[in-house]
């Protein structure tokens, strides 16, 4: 693993210093390697929720809910995760708040699950399952200060249940459901005496109901029901402690009402008297006592009530700004907080309610342009050595990023826009420029020598615990591989990942720093409106040879609205700066995206978008391009896998297009179809082969020499089909009604290359497929466990190529080129076997020419990646294998396939939610990169033969040397010793 | 040094002239020196052809040496086994190396029985058959080892896959 710099320097120094090492050949690395190779970040996801740790309790931290379904507890001082849970997707958080200071609760499921964690470790306490139908906003009220019961409350509505749960040990205390139909309650608040509990609900599109109930057993003490003329659209928030302020169903009105008296009185203000240009959607947010926030994509106006009489604009914000809530600073005061960019700069601003219009604060803060606009933002106080009151908010930005602000400074931020990545992509760094040597690295000579002489330390045993503490510390900083130009080996890379607020970053594999980060403007909501999203990263253009002068670039492509048919965006950036070179809006629709093989003149890489109007379209949008596409054209085909209608799809392209005039725009004239029986099969999933894979060979040798050729083809696509019976969760169909089939299909021909059904098996279905085999994983409901198949395609066509003096001579079909008309004939292996882990993600370890054996990743139900060898999954595994097998390296079939607890690639980390598994080949044929992303990040280097190319980084070179010395000494020695004795031979 | 020895090594020189008596004293009574002269028409015929005889018959011998040597190599390789390892491949070398010398020295062997009256043609020819052969052994075990590309798939084990002409691509549209 040595790069040559390092290694010829090591040997010109050598005399000096030893290495510490004990050269290894296990798989697995020891203890004291972790963290040598691979790197592991946590992150959280955007935050939606955050609540602050009371101040009495003297911790500065704070509890956030993000919209990756975390829940977690972070340091208000470093921004560093106390403790986190992250939640299974099927059970999405709604809703958090604490009780009585030490408990968190945690809402989830629309209002069926209460969960209670311990504030300061984050255990959970109790967990209560309510019997609701789920709700699409559910409301958690923790009652304050409660006299009633010895402990506090927590109110659940849901619908039109409403629970009571004792917040000590998660019991109901009681439960109501409201008679009325379709009633969905909006709010619940408390009687400043604290006995009644007074519920706010809306049923149908105009009934406004309100419930007094009894705190303490939730009695209905009084009902009021009253229609509103023209409807209500359901938003409503809630303007003081008897005031409701609710939106009309046209959307262009408020409804005042006053609910506190003996019926329900109200008011009706239109919009536009209050807001004169009002453009566009907008929200109602609640900020405290009688002062509400109408927040247009824009602008926001603070509104203050008047009682039922009406409202008043008190401040207007024209520049992109965010409202916090309501913070109590004493009895009767409340602040809040508004952020507010001005230039490049944002404007921290807090308010007292009492006096909306003058300000506590306005300070100016420095931000990043790379963060976009404030999302969020959470108020918190503290109190100052000299008594007064000091405010800080945590700001969520567009990018997803938290950042803390205080005293007009940025104390931190965190890059959580990481824990939601869409896709990934590489780029090789910069070439090392002359003259920058070694020296330049190892910046100081005595530095160096000393570290090398702890190193002869530690191999020499003479080391004590500091040292050996030093000595790691040294290993883990080594500057060697945090360096920013592309290394002999090609481990230092640039990871090009694109999340889900449509930022790009490039992080260094070395160390999993940000080299660059950029927001594009082309995916921000806040610019152009409607809901963009990023889709996917590719490699634009990579340079070699000529053009070597130019950086590499990487485009993404991305949607400007939710919708299929909305226009796609464009965008390529430089890959070594983050810079945005290009941007472009598309006048059609993304609905499939084709980076073909081919390159222009420029090495830019040809991209076919398909739209949703089945016309392709070719990009870059050059001549030359074209040039080079008009020539292979009639080779390309397009297969679409629609899943709704259960059908494939095979096209050609062809040279007229709808848009007169475009002469970048392909028409596509369907060739064949394959459509599935409904009503016994529905499409799972499908997998084709990496793009990028290299296959070193099409023969495969078996023991006794034989040879079979694979079926090597980039066209061939793995379809997995289930019946519909068995198509939901595992235990929702019998193993009679379910069945899962395995297809391999010719992308061009759509031939049906090989079918194969497996009675009583149900998905989910993982598949990867690589070379001429295809692993996929289901789970089997006779044997009520996870089953893994293989199967293996191989060439019948190039078979008869075993004459020996043909091949010397060359005379052979075997390099001629393939064509998948042409219909070879193909045999298939099969086999499976039991798997004990339910999967996520799975994954086939790439490198550069092939030769090495491959490795399967499978992220398992734990959030861990487990690297299994494919020679587990050879069809050709046999109980008893004969001498012959045993010698060319195949295991003995056992049922189930081995997990070697050695063999979890990350170790003892997690990645929490884990999402993808990416192998990127190195330049080292042994080597291969892995990249694991989810909430979390983890990156590290695989060599699934071992390094069988390089000497390992625990390589002795000093242990050599010595024997070198060693050697020569004896030699010299010998060699003085024998001509003596030969003299005194001589004169005998 | 220890020396006293060689120091006390007695030497003398002796004058007188060794050669000169041979005919200063006279030969005994009854021995002609022309004797064995007279012999010569029939004793050295029957003398020379016992030793052309005697040649053929080693030259032959010498030829069919190496017919022990192939047993004992035939034996050899047996024992060695069709695994590939040192013992094995030592003995498969030198089971291709010794013939191999042994042809190259094929004159060398032969020399002690040059006679223009003596055929070494054949004996040569044996030799070198035999030789061939314990040769042809020597590849044949090599065969058994797999060390030699006779198969398939020693030709084709790192042949690239042929180029597609088609590509087809696509999937299931993005959302």
């Amino acid at each position: 693993m040595a790069a040559p710099p390092r290694c010829s320097l090591l040997i010109l120094l050598a005399g000096l210093l030893v290495v510490a090492s004990l050269s290894t050949l296990a798989a697995a690395i020891y203890e004291d390697q972790v963290g040598l190779a691979d790197w592991h970040q946590k992150y959280i996801g955007k935050v939606k929720q955050a609540v602050y740790h009371s101040q009495k309790s003297g911790r500065r931290r704070v509890v956030v809910l993000t919209e990756e379904n975390v829940i977690s507890s972070l340091d208000l001082r470093s921004g560093d995760i106390f403790w986190r849970h992250v939640i299974d997707k099927n059970d999405p958080l709604d809703q958090l708040s604490l009780s009585l200071g030490k408990y968190v609760l945690s809402l989830s499921s629309g209002g069926t699950i209460l969960r209670a964690w311990n504030l300061p470790d984050g255990q959970m306490i109790w967990e209560t399952k309510l019997q609701t139908f789920t709700s699409s906003n559910p409301q958690l009220h923790v009652l304050s200060n409660n006299k009633v019961a010895k402990d506090n409350l927590v109110l659940v509505s849901a619908g039109r249940w409403m629970y009571a749960v004792s917040s000590i040990d998660g019991s109901i205390s009681w439960e109501k459901e409201f008679s009325l139909d379709g009633l969905e309650i909006k709010q619940v608040l408390q009687s400043p005496e604290n006995d009644i509990v007074y519920a706010i609900g809306i049923a149908g599109s105009s009934k406004l109901a309100l419930y007094h109930l009894s705190a303490k057993t939730g009695e209905i003490l009084k009902d009021i029901q009253e229609s509103l003329p023209g409807g209500l659209c359901g938003e409503t928030v809630l303007g003081s402690d008897n005031l409701l302020v609710a939106l009309n169903k046209a959307r262009s009105s408020l409804f005042l009402i006053d609910f506190k008296g003996d019926r329900i009185s109200y008011n009706k203000v239109h919009i536009s008297d209050l807001v004169q240009d009002l453009s566009g959607t907008f929200k109602l947010q609640t900020v405290s006592n009688g002062v509400i926030a109408l927040r247009t994509s824009s602008t926001i106006s603070l509104l203050k009530l008047k009682g039922t009489d009406g409202l008043e604009v008190v401040q207007r914000f024209d520049q992109p700004a965010a409202v916090s809530d309501a913070l109590t600073i004493s009895e009767k005061d409340d602040a809040f907080a508004v952020m507010q960019h001005v230039g490049s700069q944002i404007e921290f601003i807090v308010k007292f309610t009492n006096d909306v219009s003058s300000e506590i604060i306005r300070e100016k803060v420095n931000i990043d342009q790379h963060r976009g606009n404030v999302e969020k933002v959470f108020l918190n106080s503290y109190i100052r050595t000299d008594k007064s009151h000091g405010f800080r908010a945590l700001v969520v930005m567009e990018d997803h990023s938290l950042l803390l602000i205080q005293q007009g400074e940025v104390v931190w931020s965190r890059e959580d826009g990481l824990a939601s990545i869409v896709d990934v992509t590489t780029s090789e760094l910069p070439v090392e420029k002359d003259g920058v040597s070694v020296a330049d690295v190892e910046h100081n000579l005595f530095e160096w020598l000393k570290g090398h002489m702890l190193k002869l330390k530690g191999t020499l045993m003479l080391a004590n615990a500091d040292e050996v503490a030093a000595i790691q510390a040294l290993r883990l900083k080594s500057s060697e591989k945090n360096k920013m130009t592309r290394d002999h080996n090609g481990f230092r890379k640039l990871l090009i990942v694109l999340t889900k607020a449509g930022k790009v970053m490039a992080l260094h594999t070395g160390d999993g720093r940000i080299i660059w980060s950029n927001l594009l403007p082309s995916f921000r909501g806040s610019r152009f409106g409607g809901m963009p999203s990023a889709l996917r990263i590719y490699q634009w253009q990579v340079p070699h040879h000529s053009i070597m002068r130019e950086n590499p670039s990487v485009l993404v492509v991305g949607k400007s609205g939710a919708e299929s048919s909305a226009p796609g965006v464009f965008s390529i950036l430089d890959s070594y700066s983050g810079e945005e070179l290009n941007s472009m809006r598309l006048d059609h629709s993304v609905v499939q995206i084709i980076p073909l093989m081919l390159k222009d003149l420029s090495e830019q890489r040809l991209h076919l978008i398909v739209d949703s109007n089945s016309n392709a379209h070719l990009y870059p949008k050059s001549p030359d391009s074209l040039n080079v596409f008009l020539h292979e054209m009639s080779n390309l085909y397009f297969y679409s896998v629609d899943i709704q209608t259960n059908v494939i799809r095979g096209y050609s392209l062809h040279k007229s297009c709808d848009l007169i005039g475009d002469e970048y725009c392909f028409s596509m004239k369907e060739l064949w179809s394959i459509i599935f029986p409904s009503d016994s099969e529905r499409i799972a999933t499908t997998e084709t082969r990496k793009m990028n894979e290299v296959v070193h060979t099409q023969a495969k040798i078996i023991g006794d020499h034989d040879v079979m050729y694979k079926y090597l083809s980039k066209n061939l696509v793995f379809v997995a089909t289930v019946s519909p019976k068995a198509a939901g969760n595992i235990g929702s169909a019998l193993p009679e009604e379910a069945s899962l089939v395995a297809y391999l299909i010719d992308a061009v021909t759509g031939r049906i290359l090989h079918r194969v059904t497996h009675h009583g098996a149900q998905g989910p279905v993982h598949a990867v497929l690589s070379e001429n085999w295809v692993v996929y994983h289901y789970f089997n409901l006779r044997a009520h466990r996870f089953e893994m198949a293989v199967i293996e395609i191989y060439d019948q066509s190039r078979a008869d190529n075993k004459d020996v003096m043909k091949l010397i001579v060359g005379k052979h079909n075997l390099s001629a080129p393939i064509t998948s008309f042409s219909r070879p004939e193909v045999a298939v292996k099969s086999q499976s076997y039991f798997f004990a882990h339910s999967v996520k993600a799975m994954s086939v370890t790439q490198t550069a020419k092939g030769i090495t054996s491959k490795q399967l990743l499978i992220g398992t139900i734990g959030d861990q990646v487990l690297a299994l060898d494919k020679r587990y999954l050879d069809p050709r595994r046999s109980a008893n294998p004969t001498q012959q097998e045993k010698e060319e390296g195949i295991i003995p079939l056992t049922d189930s396939l081995p997990i070697i607890p050695q063999s979890f690639v990350t170790h003892s980390h997690q990645v929490e939610a884990l999402q993808g598994i990416v192998s990127i080949p190195a330049k080292l044929e042994s080597t291969t990169l892995v990249f694991t992303y989810g909430v979390d990040l983890f990156y590290t280097q695989l060599a699934p033969s071992r390094t069988y190319d390089s000497l390992t980084d625990e390589f002795s070179y000093a242990l050599l040397l010595i024997t070198i010395v060693v050697l020569v000494a004896a030699i010299i020695f010998t060699w003085i010793w024998s001509e003596k004795k030969e003299l005194r031979d001589k004169w005998r | 040094m220890e020396k006293g020895k060689g120091l006390a090594r007695r030497w003398a020189v002796e004058l007188h002239d060794a050669s000169s008596s041979s005919s200063a004293v006279p030969d005994p009574p009854g021995f002609a020196r022309s004797a064995p002269d007279a012999d010569d028409a029939a004793g050295a015929r029957q003398r020379k052809d016992s030793e052309t005889a005697w040649k053929a018959q080693k030259a032959w011998e010498v030829a069919q040496a190496p017919f022990k040597n192939l047993m004992m190599m035939g034996f050899m390789m047996w024992m060695a086994g069709s695994t590939v390892h040192l013992f094995s491949i030592g003995i498969t070398f030198s089971a291709l190396w010794q013939p191999l010398s042994a042809l190259r020295s094929v004159g060398k062997v032969f020399e002690p029985f040059k006679d223009p009256r003596v055929d070494t043609v054949a004996p040569k020819l044996l030799f070198i058959a035999l030789n061939l052969a314990a040769m042809g052994l020597g590849v044949w075990k090599l065969n058994t080892l797999g060390l030699l590309p006779t198969n398939p798939s020693d030709w084709v084990s790192s042949l690239a896959p042929a180029r597609e002409v088609e590509y087809a691509g696509g999937g299931i549209p993005l959302n």
